[in-house]
Formats: structure tokens, C-alpha cells, sequence
């Protein structure tokens, strides 16, 4: 590899790898039967973002299918899955690990603008 | 004398609706076994309380047993595919409640009854208590010819199949014909129906695609309070009507919700369904009558 490829790989590396995502915007989010705080969450199109969850009680899961983010939130640590909101609207996301009765009304709402 | 299996739908006491196309997973298998039927019941949630729902929560299910009890041709066997009792935090009142559904089930004059856990029964502890009652939560089992698969994905409360459990499949397929009548009960849809309303199997994919060189496979599930019919490439699903309450059209509103309980139409969208395996095999739904 010539050394401006090198370069050049190294730039595009420092903007969109590991180095990148370390400067991504950080969300965190709490679970507890049978709600998320915050239940809404306010994303930019194309800014992606590290949801980071944890759980007050059982173990609750995070889903939003429209972005494929899913994780599974164990108590006693934090979960973390990043999100990309490739398009613009507001979209749903849901506990997807049955905690109870109230499981089937947990979720909340993201607004990609 | 023996009873034409045609004659049943004339013969049945309490009248039903028959699901026109039939068991289209089915129609093309060699049968080799003897025609018979079998009666699916779902989602019973025994423990359910909210009038604006089911003003009628204790006394849905002995109805239900009455109108099969009434069928003038009885079924070969029963299934209740899951979600037997509704869910509890407290591991007492889980299991009050499926003692009490065990009794109320024990009316039944057809004796030979299969059981399915539902998320509501087995998610919170992982299927414990539902297997003191109703022992394994994955099986299967021949009859007349037909092989019948229990899948069992709700006792992880992730919602999955579960590695074990699709080697475990794995195993049982391999012993069949690729042309064998195959039959499978779970509880959750399979495929994803709807994710976002938990209506999917976190591994479904994994299982159909283990079903998927066999030739005559049947899926009958729960889960969705509704009848629903899918084709996965030549594998049909079929989901239940509840017992308890329906609920909204998958897509229909922005978010899943029961359908409220109609005083002009008492159990409305309520009922259980048979289902003949002659060719081409048949469902027919049932309702509840007050």
C-alpha cells in the first residue's frame, strides 16, 4: 500500500472506526417494571448513538425493530447496543424479555428528525 | 358404525365456522394414517381479571370445556397450546392458578389431553412451576400415522427455541420420512408475524429451517388471541382464537391491544378450533356460546 492509501485508510479509520464510536453520543436509559426512563428519546437522521441500559428489578430487554437494535439488560449491568437512525419519523421500542404482567405495555417512542 | 369424518361438521353440536382452504401443508401427504381429528384450545388465562375485557374471565374456560364435551363425534385428543393461566409475580398464586385450570380441564370427558406452556405460565421461572403440573415442555408424540412436534419457546423469556431444544428437534426430524404428516404446536408464531408486537420467535427461523426439507409440515400455534393463517415457503401456520380476549389485527393500530368485550356480541372473537387430517384436512372454528 502506497503511503497516501496508508493515509487516507487511517483517516477514514479515525472517523468511522472504534476511535469514531468512542465519540458517539451516550444515551442511558433505565428499566424497571414496566417502564423505560427516559421513554422517549430524541435522535438526529444519520447520528448514530450508544444507547447504554440498565435494570432496576428483573432482567427486561430493549428492541427497537425498526433499527435492529436489540439487547438483553441483566441486572447489575449495563447493556449497550448502538443505534442508527437511518431515517427520519417516530418509531417504536419495546421490552422484549417477558417481566411480568405489564410486560406487554412496556416500550417507548424514538423521534428520529 | 364407523362415522364419516365428512359427516362430522353436520354432526358437531355446537356448529362452527370451517377455514375454507384447509390444512394446505397437508394436502399433498401420502396418508397413510387413519383420519382423525384433534381440538386446539388457547390462551385460556385463567386468572385474568377486567370486566371491560372478559366480564366473564371465571367462567369463559367451563364453557369452552361444555361445547367440546358437547361435540357429538369426539376428538382423538385435546391441545391447549400455552398460556393456560395468566402470569403472576407471585409463585404461589402461579401455581394456585394452575392447579385450578388443571381441574377445570379435568371435566373434559376426552381424556387424553396435551399441554403447551405460554409465556404467561413459564416465563417468569423459567417453566418451573408449569412442568410440577404438566411435566416436559418440549415433546412429541405419533398418532395414527401423524408425527405431532411440541415446541416449546416460552420458558426462556427472551423468547427462544434455545439451542438444546433445536438439537433436540434436530434429532426428532431425523427420524422421519421427508414425506411424513408432520404436525407442529408452540405457542409463539414461528416467523416473525410482528416483532415489534412480540409476536415472533427469537430462533423461529432456526426451526423452520429444520422443518423445512420435510414436506407435509402443519404449524397450529397461540399466542395472538386470533385466527391467523401464513405460508413459510409450503409450511402453514396457524394461530388460535383466545379463550380470554382477542386481540387487534396484527398492523391494525399503531400499538397491540386486546379488542374490548362487545355486550351485544358476548364472546365475540372466543373459541377453539378442530382439525381434521383427512385430505385435504380441515379447521373449524368454534365459538363460545353463553
Amino acid at each position: 500500500m502506497k503511503r497516501r492509501q496508508l493515509l487516507i485508510a487511517l483517516a477514514a479509520g479515525a472517523l468511522f472506526g472504534p476511535a469514531a464510536r468512542s465519540q458517539e453520543r451516550v444515551i442511558r436509559i433505565v428499566a424497571k417494571k414496566f417502564e423505560f426512563t427516559p421513554s422517549e428519546i430524541r435522535l438526529e437522521k444519520g447520528v448514530p448513538v450508544m444507547l447504554e441500559l440498565t435494570t432496576e428489578d428483573v432482567a427486561m430487554g430493549f428492541f427497537a425493530p425498526d433499527f435492529k437494535a436489540d439487547v438483553e439488560i441483566v441486572p447489575g449491568k449495563v447493556a449497550r447496543v448502538r443505534l442508527v437512525p437511518d431515517k427520519a419519523g417516530t418509531f417504536e421500542f419495546i421490552c422484549d424479555v417477558f417481566c411480568g404482567d405489564g410486560h406487554e405495555d412496556m416500550g417507548g417512542k424514538i423521534h428520529v428528525t | 358404525m364407523a362415522i364419516d369424518r365428512r359427516d362430522f361438521l353436520k354432526l358437531a353440536g355446537v356448529g362452527g365456522a370451517v377455514f375454507a382452504s384447509g390444512l394446505a401443508g397437508c394436502a399433498g401427504m401420502s396418508m397413510k394414517q387413519d383420519d382423525f381429528y384433534f381440538v386446539q384450545l388457547s390462551d385460556t388465562h385463567w386468572g385474568f381479571k377486567g370486566d371491560a375485557l372478559n366480564p366473564d374471565a371465571g367462567g369463559t374456560l367451563q364453557k369452552a370445556v361444555a361445547s367440546v364435551n358437547a361435540l357429538k363425534v369426539q376428538p382423538d385428543f385435546i391441545v391447549f397450546t400455552g398460556d393456560l393461566t395468566h402470569t403472576t409475580d407471585d409463585p404461589k398464586e402461579r401455581r394456585r392458578r394452575l392447579a385450578e385450570f388443571r381441574d377445570i380441564v379435568s371435566k373434559l370427558n376426552n381424556k387424553n389431553v396435551r399441554f403447551m406452556a405460554g409465556e404467561h405460565d413459564a416465563s417468569l421461572d423459567n417453566g418451573q412451576a408449569w412442568k410440577e403440573f404438566f411435566g416436559a415442555s418440549y415433546y412429541s408424540f405419533d398418532h395414527k400415522g401423524v408425527h405431532f412436534i411440541a415446541i416449546d419457546n416460552v420458558s426462556d423469556p427472551a423468547a427462544r427455541i434455545g439451542e438444546a431444544q433445536l438439537a433436540w428437534l434436530k434429532a426428532d426430524l431425523d427420524k422421519q420420512a421427508k414425506d411424513a404428516p408432520i404436525v407442529v404446536l408452540t405457542h409463539r408464531p414461528l416467523f416473525d408475524l410482528m416483532p415489534a408486537w412480540d409476536w415472533a420467535t427469537k430462533d423461529g427461523a432456526q426451526a423452520i429451517a429444520l422443518l423445512m426439507p420435510y414436506r407435509n409440515v402443519t404449524v397450529f400455534y397461540g399466542h395472538i388471541h386470533q385466527e391467523h393463517h401464513h405460508m413459510t415457503g409450503h409450511i402453514a401456520h396457524h394461530s388460535a382464537k383466545s379463550l380470554i380476549f382477542p386481540l387487534v389485527a396484527p398492523g391494525s393500530k399503531p400499538k397491540r391491544e386486546p379488542v374490548p368485550w362487545d355486550a351485544a356480541q358476548p364472546y365475540k372473537g372466543l373459541g377453539f378450533r378442530s382439525v381434521e387430517t383427512e385430505t385435504p384436512a380441515k379447521i373449524t372454528e368454534y365459538p363460545v356460546k353463553a
